[in-house]
């Protein structure tokens, strides 16, 4: 007997850019490259959700908010894969793609609402479907598998669209997830956004792979890498993904590289770990700038459109902020009334209690 | 009228619920084709298609989660883990999730989710398929979690948790699979959840218990009427949330009370109760409230299990201590 070798795998990431860092457009491109209304829809809402994270950290800074996960760096992945959706998909976020959440129809004044201490900005208007915030790192995938299955059950063509960040591929669940996608072929994409730190960890501390794209080889999926800071190619790429998601093609992982260009969260001060050259050659590729040239190249942007747009987010952000802290403090009834559909004697009881003791704690 | 093991009482239940509700699907290891390693889920997966009935890959946090966002698209999944000592890796999903979501957005979404697990110990199991973890469970606030101690309340109790609007874990005791047979009446009537129910009625004491404990509970009440001695024995059936009232009103009837359950007596199901009582009802009482429990060890493998699961003898001498008092 001897020891015979099968190849069983063998393969090669790719890795999709199209609008290099200086805002340069490498053909062949897809259609979208010259489709420059649609590439203007999404800059107005990376534009929107730049200056509207700028202003959620101010508004932790004078106690105004909580805690606040800022998505400074991640605006082109996070509105791209909200354009790549369909209405009737289903988002599964983590806790910091408000520029996917946004484009859904999420409110800015819930996205507040939530930060702020109050689960009724988990009750979104718009879309009723998708999945809040989530915090416990990579539980989540699996919500986005089950509502894969759910809609390969019904027979429906719609898919669901999964975050995780380059920290959470560390978690069983993430495998648990990508391996039932695969050995089902469940219409479900899932959004690795490496942004190069899980807090304080670096990617090279997370795992001796060389991209977190490959893992979804080992569940036999599709693994793709685009630059997450191109808003062209993860539309792009994510649009085909999801597209043949809906098909019955199965799921696929796409990391989007990108960098997180904030703290980890309000509460964090990455100058105690993170090299500053590193930041500041971040800086270089941020993705707003590079489709603003694009389109300005393209005679399709101009400075008096950018003004504009400036003052239309500050006022969209004004009007929100105001919702927002006009808005009443829950009375004590809410932690009671959505436990269970119907209370419990028990919650009806401290119900009570919580009236009478109601802002009499002290704080 | 059909005459059932618990087992094929679930199975009927499991069948019925199916026929007459297409959003509700069964998903775990080795429920399909095997029809389960206890055989709950036989034949299903025959009646109800692979879609309906899957095979899981084998992942319990996977299943939970799994039953998570399909309950969020309209369906009433039932999941199945294959012994309560692998709920641990579920454990994520559940109380991060199952039992927080309606909550969490405020009623938007929610999960009508029914997790299934064997529960205790009594058959010769190997380590890790005997525990009996309950409160951790019922210490979550947005679970419910339900134990039945008889085929007609297994097949009643899981209708009512498949049709419940929120998560309910349901916990089969593994010693009363096969141990009775009951006429069950497979028409798709349940039971009320949220309440227990009497067992047998009695004067002088109240014994409240739950699960296989119901065995050696009752036997320990018939033998102390061969004494004079009349029992009221309580299953408790929804540990989460516990009727307290049912408990309170036979307390200040009988005046006595012993708690008896399998799972070990640390910040066990019984001090909940205790403590209520001793709250609320205190002045019934004509005698200290005993407990009847596992002991605070991890349930021993097969040769010593029947030595920690309460014995009849334990429960009739706590009974006569507490008539003693």
């Amino acid at each position: 007997m001897g020891a015979f070798l099968t190849k069983v795998a063998e393969f090669e990431i790719e890795y999709h850019q199209f609008l290099d860092a200086e805002g340069n457009l490498r053909e062949p491109a897809p259609a979208l490259a010259h489709d420059s209304a649609e590439l203007i829809k999404m800059y107005r809402l990376m534009t929107l959700v730049r200056a509207f994270d700028t202003k959620a950290v101010n508004l932790q800074r004078v106690g105004k908010i909580g805690t606040y996960a800022s998505c400074l760096g991640h605006e082109a992945t996070h509105v791209a894969v909200g354009a790549a959706m369909r209405p009737e998909d289903v988002l599964a976020p983590v806790y910091r793609e408000i520029g996917t959440q946004i484009w859904r129809g999420v409110k800015l004044s819930e996205i507040l609402t939530y930060w702020g201490g109050d689960e009724r900005g988990c009750d979104f208007s718009v879309p009723r479907h998708d999945f809040p915030w989530c915090i416990p790192i990579a539980s989540q995938m699996l919500h986005g598998a089950g509502v894969a299955m759910a809609f390969k059950i019904k027979g429906e063509p719609r898919c669901s669209v999964t975050y995780i960040g380059d920290g959470g591929t560390s978690e069983g669940a993430f495998y648990e997830a990508i391996n039932l996608a695969g050995a089902r072929n469940l219409p479900a994409v899932f959004v690795v956004v490496n942004n190069g730190w899980a807090i304080s960890v670096p990617i090279e501390s997370q795992t001796a792979t060389r991209t977190l794209a490959q893992k979804a080889i080992a569940a036999g999926i599709p693994g793709v890498q685009v630059d997450g800071n191109d808003v062209i190619a993860v539309r792009h790429i994510v649009g085909e993904a999801v597209e043949r998601a809906r098909r019955g093609g199965g799921p696929t992982v796409v990391e989007a590289l990108t960098y997180r260009l904030s703290d980890h969260t309000t509460a964090d001060d990455a100058s105690r770990y993170r090299p500053r050259a590193q930041l500041d050659e971040a800086w270089g590729k941020e993705p707003l700038l590079r489709i603003r040239k694009y389109l300005t190249r393209k005679n399709a942007w101009d400075d008096t459109q950018e003004k504009e747009l400036q003052a239309d987010c500050a006022r969209q952000i004004e009007a929100a902020v105001d919702q927002y802290l006009s808005g009443a403090k829950p009375t004590t009834d809410a932690m009671f009334n959505s436990l269970f559909a119907e209370p419990t004697p028990a919650l009806i009881e401290q119900r009570e209690m919580a009236r009478r003791y109601a802002n009499k704690h002290g704080h | 009228m059909a005459n059932l093991t618990m087992l094929e009482a679930i199975t009927r239940a499991h069948a019925w619920e199916m026929s007459h509700d297409p959003s509700v699907v069964v998903l775990g290891e080795d429920v399909g084709v095997n029809g389960g390693v206890f055989r709950a889920t036989a034949g299903l997966q025959e009646q109800f298609g692979k879609d309906r009935v899957q095979d899981t890959p084998l992942a319990e946090g996977m299943i939970a989660g799994m039953c998570v966002g399909m309950a969020t698209q309209g369906l009433r999944p039932i999941g199945e883990i294959q012994f309560m000592g692998f709920i641990y890796p579920a454990m994520d999903q559940i109380a991060n999730h199952m039992a927080r979501l309606r909550n969490r957005t405020r009623g938007r979404l929610s999960c009508p989710i029914v997790l299934r697990m064997p529960h205790g110990g009594g058959i010769h199991a190997p380590e890790h398929h005997s525990e009996c973890m309950e409160a951790m469970l019922a210490h979550h606030p947005g679970l419910r979690v339900v134990c039945p101690s008889s085929p007609a309340r297994a097949y009643g109790l899981l209708l009512a948790a498949i049709r419940d609007p929120d998560p309910v874990i349901f916990l089969e005791p593994v010693r009363l699979y096969r141990l009775a047979r009951q006429e069950v009446a497979d028409e798709g009537q349940a039971m009320l959840l949220n309440v227990c129910y009497r067992l047998r009625e009695g004067s002088d004491i109240t014994l409240v218990t739950w699960g296989a404990m119901t065995v050696e509970t009752l036997k320990a009440a018939q033998e102390l009427e061969n004494d004079g001695v009349s029992c009221e024995v309580i299953d408790l059936a929804t540990l989460a949330p516990i009727d307290h009232d049912s408990i309170l009103e036979s307390v200040a009837k009988t005046g006595r009370l012993v708690i008896i359950h399998e799972a070990p007596r640390n910040c066990g199901i019984g001090a909940e109760i205790a403590a209520t009582v001793a709250e609320k009802g205190l002045y019934d009482l004509h005698a200290p409230i005993r407990r009847v429990t596992g002991y605070d060890t991890i349930i021993p493998l097969s040769r010593l299990e029947y030595e920690y699961i309460p014995s009849v003898a334990r429960i009739t001498d706590a009974i006569r201590a507490t008539l003693a008092a």
